[in-house]
């Protein structure tokens, strides 16, 4: 290898050739390296998710080096004084000690929760995102149902997160997830007692879902995020319409330095949010809920964000028991808990191919498409939304009634009326919604924008000044097309009435010399 | 930003890479053209190099990463020398009150500045730019699938999985119970629940040597009629061993003295199963404590109305009839134990739940009684 004289890159050179006649890197690093990235604030929906992911794999370690999964008996002699005394199972002696005696372990264990409810959040929220665009359209379709299995091992592995403590509230969790197992037609009672081993709650739970808690499901997570990660990698990230963006490339900037550092930035971002919420504010005192008893629970007993539409549902569906006297029973539970969550693991996983049925669109698209360019979908998507909220919110319908003094079982039939009417509602609302923006975006195409400026002819008619969008072209006309991208509605977004100067305090317009911003002036349609 | 269009769009020439006069960035953008990448717009964010604002915004991004080691330092300060151990309930001036929000705070503040920082860098100091890349979006060219397709042929007929119709099948019928003994192993979590959700800690033959068992508390305390007051209520567990833990989930019994008059209407809506043992004593009732929905314990008594309310899922039941259900999504009544009185004074249940507690399950027995009214 020659040495470039007097190059300060050249150790650089070096090392990049002892490692290229190693492992021949120099093709597939400049493809990494110049691999391009469309951008678009919605598509950091999912890393908040990956990166809440990593928090969660480094916080579990720790706490993991501290926690005991076993069901054991002990008497608690612990620091926290009102537990003195008290019989419990060592997994929440440990975790009570984690909180207590372990150095920095309540940030921990606050920090393990809170990115927990991060991570579900984002994956729902990045969810939305790629339904209401159509991101998940052929040929995106595994990495939509890679996703919702992502949803759902996490919804699971938050669920079993929180019953490992033992404490009051995870009991009860336990309870219900007993007694949804034990509804299931044949396989009930046997699935609960290989669940439990034996009657619920039995002495092996707590060592069953910490193996699965700590080794299975972050296994299947961490295989299923690297593939779902690979697969946009390699099929390419969607993008938005726009100037020069077709269905065949790709608009935006490099993978490094640019895309690599906001990343990055993104990331470390992430992390402080959570870092800091986890020491600030707390979260699942398990030392004021006691030891998990089966005569003992409070009210406002409420599970964790993603699990509370479930209990909603579990909350609003009617006493219906079907019986097959003399020996069998389907138990009103069955129908929310069991046949609604399969319903929702499946659904959403079909979707895709619902869809490609029913559009007869068989096309590969990796341009995205506004909400309100698909009413149907949008509409559908609303009504599912209204449908989960309705679910979350009787999920925690004694909380509400306690706090707004309204009636619980008020409540309750508000819910049950509520989740079947409103989402029909929405879907119309939704429609309706969609039909209009459409319409608005084509009506300011076609005529431009509202200058707010109204004057008056001879005749005395008041009439709006509007802003074409376009030169008028031979005929006088200046119509523009609609392109699926955002249409400017107001004359601030076309460079009126910007600021003149920038600073906070004192101006900081960069001179003209150093490219400094073009300046902007103040409009003039409309004046003598 | 110029307009692109693809029908439009004229290939880049390759350069000859041996030509010594090339640029760096000559070189560089002959490696975007074989990526298929044409660079649109690029343009330094600062036109001149080393002006004010520059300077100025260097010296904004340089200061967000020093902030970011401050309060990493204070991080790791706090976290060894700040006194954390807890000791009993403090208030709001002993440190180790301040010792989570302190780590969360310095924590936090570090990764936010560094983050903004990383961030600033990336926006106000990289150069502008804007490129495209083809996206070869769809499957191989016809030439790699049609080699594909030659390639597995021949596997096939290397292995002769055509011609040899008998070795796949035996194949596949040697695989399939490979299959079921590699998830056999599961079978040992496998155990026949048995009576495990029909009987309970008050059957006296099960666990208590044929004797009656009686009604204890929490403590252990052994319970007689005078220890509940009129319109008083007591949770009460079976007097066997360890009957007040949860090696006995569906034993928790719910002991409530009605008044006088909730008692008449009660034993007037009994239902004939109860009165054929004469589930009452006196004015005391015991009720299952376990919600008949998932298992809960439906322990809010609301004496006004004489209603029982689980939290979990707000099902409610009616006190003074069988405690059937009246509201929610529970579908059945709580069990009654009967009771009575033993010569020694203490409460005793004269026999078990005659309907299983606790949820319902697939193979419940459905008796008949039950529905009875």
């Amino acid at each position: 290898m020659k040495r470039r004289k007097g190059s300060s890159d050249s150790l650089l050179t070096k090392a990049g050739g002892e490692l290229d006649d190693r492992f021949k890197l120099a093709g597939p690093a400049r493809v990494l390296l110049n691999k391009v990235f469309p951008d678009h604030w919605s598509f950091l929906l999912g890393e908040i998710a990956l990166f809440s992911f990593i928090l969660l794999l480094l916080s579990g370690t720790f706490l993991a080096l501290f926690f005991e999964p076993s069901m054991a008996h002990v008497t608690y002699e612990g620091a926290y004084v009102p537990l003195q005394g008290i019989e419990m199972t060592k997994a929440y002696e440990s975790a009570l000690d984690i909180s207590f005696e372990v150095r920095g372990g309540l940030f921990m264990r606050q920090m393990h929760h809170w990115a927990t409810l991060l991570f579900m959040a984002s994956i729902l929220v990045h969810m939305l995102r790629i339904f209401f665009t159509g991101a998940f359209r052929a040929p995106r379709e595994t990495n939509w149902m890679i996703g919702i299995l992502l949803f759902w091992v996490g919804f699971f592995e938050g669920f079993f997160g929180y019953s490992l403590p033992d404490d009051g509230l995870s009991g009860t969790g336990l309870r219900i997830m007993e007694g949804m197992t034990q509804s299931v037609p044949f396989i009930g009672p046997w699935a609960s007692a290989a669940l439990f081993g034996g009657q619920f709650p039995g002495t092996s739970v707590i060592s069953m879902i910490y193996i699965i808690h700590v080794f299975i499901f972050p296994l299947i997570l961490l295989a299923l995020i690297t593939v779902h990660v690979g697969l946009v990698f390699a099929q390419k990230h969607t993008q938005w319409p726009g100037p020069g963006r077709t269905e065949h490339n790709v608009v935006g900037f490099r993978m490094f330095p640019n895309y690599v550092m906001k990343q990055v930035g993104f990331m470390l971002f992430i992390w402080g949010v959570i870092g800091a919420m986890a020491g600030l504010f707390q979260i699942n005192p398990i030392w004021l809920f006691g030891p998990y008893e089966v005569s003992v629970v409070s009210s406002a007993s409420q599970p964790d964000f993603y699990v509370m539409y479930l209990d909603g549902l579990i909350r609003l569906f009617p006493a219906w028991e079907l019986r097959i006297p003399p020996y069998f029973t389907l138990p009103a539970v069955f129908w929310p808990a069991i046949a609604g969550m399969g319903l929702s693991v499946l659904l959403p996983l079909v979707y895709p191919a619902l869809e490609r049925r029913f559009t007869k669109d068989r096309g590969h698209h990796n341009l995205l498409q506004r909400p309100r360019d698909t009413p149907a979908r949008t509409s559908l998507g609303v009504m599912v939304v209204v449908f989960w909220i309705i679910g979350v919110i009787s999920g925690g319908n004694d909380v509400f009634a306690q706090a707004f003094h309204i009636s619980l079982n008020a409540m309750t039939w508000a819910g049950r009326i509520g989740i079947v009417v409103l989402p029909i509602i929405a879907y119309y609302v939704t429609y309706r919604i969609c039909l209009g923006l459409q319409q608005h975006d084509r009506e300011v195409l076609a005529h431009g924008l509202e200058t707010g400026i109204l004057m008056r002819d001879p005749n005395g008619r008041f009439y709006e000044v509007h802003q074409p969008l376009a030169e008028p072209d031979e005929h006088g006309h200046t119509e523009l097309e609609y392109s699926g991208w955002v249409v400017p509605k107001k004359m601030n977004r076309v460079g009126a009435l910007e600021p003149t100067d920038k600073g906070f305090f004192k101006s900081i317009e960069e001179p003209a010399e150093n490219g400094g911003a073009e300046r902007r002036d103040e409009i003039e349609s409309g004046r003598k | 930003m110029s307009a692109h269009n693809d029908s439009a769009h004229s290939e880049p020439e390759p350069v000859d890479l041996s030509d010594p006069k090339l640029s760096r960035f000559e070189v560089y953008k002959e490696g975007l053209r074989r990526d298929d990448i044409e660079i649109i717009h690029y343009e330094p964010r600062f036109a001149k190099p080393g002006t004010k604002a520059e300077k100025r915004m260097e010296r904004i991004v340089g200061g967000l990463f020093l902030f970011s080691g401050l309060f990493a330092t204070l991080f790791v300060v706090a976290y060894i020398w700040w006194p954390w151990e807890y000791e009993g309930a403090a208030t709001w001036r002993d440190p180790q009150t301040w010792y989570t929000p302190i780590l969360g705070a310095t924590l936090g503040l570090s990764l936010l500045l560094f983050a903004v920082g990383v961030l600033t860098w990336a926006k106000k100091l990289l150069p502008v730019e804007e490129l495209v890349q083809d996206r070869h979006d769809g499957g191989s060219s016809q030439e790699d699938r049609r080699i594909a397709e030659a390639t597995v042929d021949g596997l096939v007929e290397d292995m002769g999985l055509k011609r040899r119709p008998f070795l796949v099948k035996a194949a596949l019928l040697g695989a399939a119970p490979l299959g079921l003994a590699a998830v056999a192993p599961l079978g040992a979590l496998l155990k026949d629940p048995g009576d495990m959700l029909t009987v309970t800690g008050w059957n006296a033959e099960k666990y208590n040597d044929g004797e009656p068992v009686r009604l204890m508390m929490k403590d252990g305390a052994l319970l007689r009629p005078d220890m509940v007051s009129v319109g008083g209520q007591l949770t009460v567990f079976p007097a066997i061993d360890h009957g007040a833990t949860n090696e006995f989930p569906t034993a928790p019994v719910l002991l409530i003295r009605l008044r006088e008059t909730d008692a008449e209407i009660l034993r007037e809506n009994l239902y004939p199963m109860y009165q054929d043992v004469d589930a009452l004593w006196g004015n005391f009732v015991a009720y299952s404590k376990i919600c008949t929905h998932v298992g809960c314990p439906a322990s809010l008594y609301e004496q006004q109305t004489q209603r029982l309310l689980c939290p979990c899922h707000q099902s409610q039941f009616n006190v003074v009839d069988n405690a059937a259900p009246v509201f929610g999504p529970a579908t059945r009544h709580l069990p009654m134990l009967p009771i009575d009185v033993d010569d020694e004074g203490y409460f005793i249940a004269t026999s078990d739940f005659l309907v299983p507690p606790g949820p319902a399950f697939w193979n419940r027995p459905s008796l008949p009684e039950e529905d009875e009214k």
